[in-house]
């Protein structure tokens, strides 16, 4: 390959209009959805384990660090799983045009707080 | 063109089929769970015992796993070939891309495993 050729998307430069941030912000929740299976796959084998299990994971989160650590994965798959829905509504031409697009994104972020609101009040 | 020998169906559109059919099921079973949980009136360890022991719900649990994997194949595979490529990283690029999805398969087929166990109480 040319190592000459010219690359003219620096993206270090670009502001990011909100369709932008919602979308890197799928991005890094899919990313960190991964360590979040993890923690909740051990929540679900302890839980089902034996009552004392099940009792045992109310006492685990009762530690600020470890409802942070609960809040944050849930957090996480409210906002993946809200703008992945976006995704698909806009697979099938719903949302598509600038406007739609910039107000779909503006709703997925008002969407995403309050369920990640929601998921603190149900940690806490 | 990026090389498909690292995708999931070795074609783009098999792959945009599947991460969309598993954010289907994973989005279906997410909202069960917070169904059953705020509207089983006494949720407790044997109401929550009772469900997972269902053959419906452990299929039910084993299609949403079986989504997770694939759906983050795809989806790491998908970040990494946007990022890790010679032109941001340097000739090592794709090696260090390798080693990471080689990690990532280790990473899911462990959740693939674990999870069958936990459903099956083995
Ligand atoms: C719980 C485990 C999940 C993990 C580990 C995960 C991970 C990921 C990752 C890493 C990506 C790639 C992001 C990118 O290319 O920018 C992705 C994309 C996607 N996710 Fe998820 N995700 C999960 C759950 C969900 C759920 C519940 C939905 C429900 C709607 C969803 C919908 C999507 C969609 C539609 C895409 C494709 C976006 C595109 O084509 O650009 N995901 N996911």
């Amino acid at each position: 390959m040319n190592h000459k050729r010219p690359v003219n998307l620096d993206i270090s430069t670009i502001k990011l209009p909100v369709t932008a941030k919602v979308s890197i912000l799928h991005r890094v929740s899919g990313v960190i959805l991964v360590a979040a299976v993890a923690v909740l796959m051990w929540m679900l084998d302890t839980s089902l384990e034996s009552a004392e299990g099940f009792a045992s994971i109310s006492e685990i989160f009762s530690s600020t660090p470890a409802k942070l650590l609960l809040w944050a994965c849930l957090a996480a798959l409210a906002y993946h799983l809200v703008a992945g829905l976006r995704h698909l509504l806009m697979d099938m031409g719903i949302g598509e045009s600038l406007e739609g697009g910039k107000r779909g994104a503006v709703l997925v972020f008002v969407i995403a707080l309050v369920l990640i609101v929601l998921a603190g009040v149900w940690v806490w | 063109m990026v090389t498909a020998a690292t995708s999931f169906g070795r074609n783009g559109l098999a792959d945009w089929v599947v991460q969309r059919a598993s954010a289907l099921v994973m989005t279906a079973y997410v909202f069960f769970l917070l169904y059953f949980i705020f509207a089983t009136p006494d949720f407790g360890y044997e109401a929550w015992k009772e469900l997972y022991s269902q053959l419906w719900m452990r299929i039910f649990s084993l299609l949403a796993l079986l989504s997770i994997v694939a759906h983050a194949w795809i989806g790491i595979w998908a970040v990494l070939t946007d990022y890790f490529t010679t032109r941001l990283m340097g000739p090592k690029a794709t090696a260090i891309r390798l080693v990471c999805q080689l990690l990532l398969a280790v990473v899911l087929v462990t959740f693939l495993v674990w999870g069958i166990e936990i459903l099956w109480g083995l």
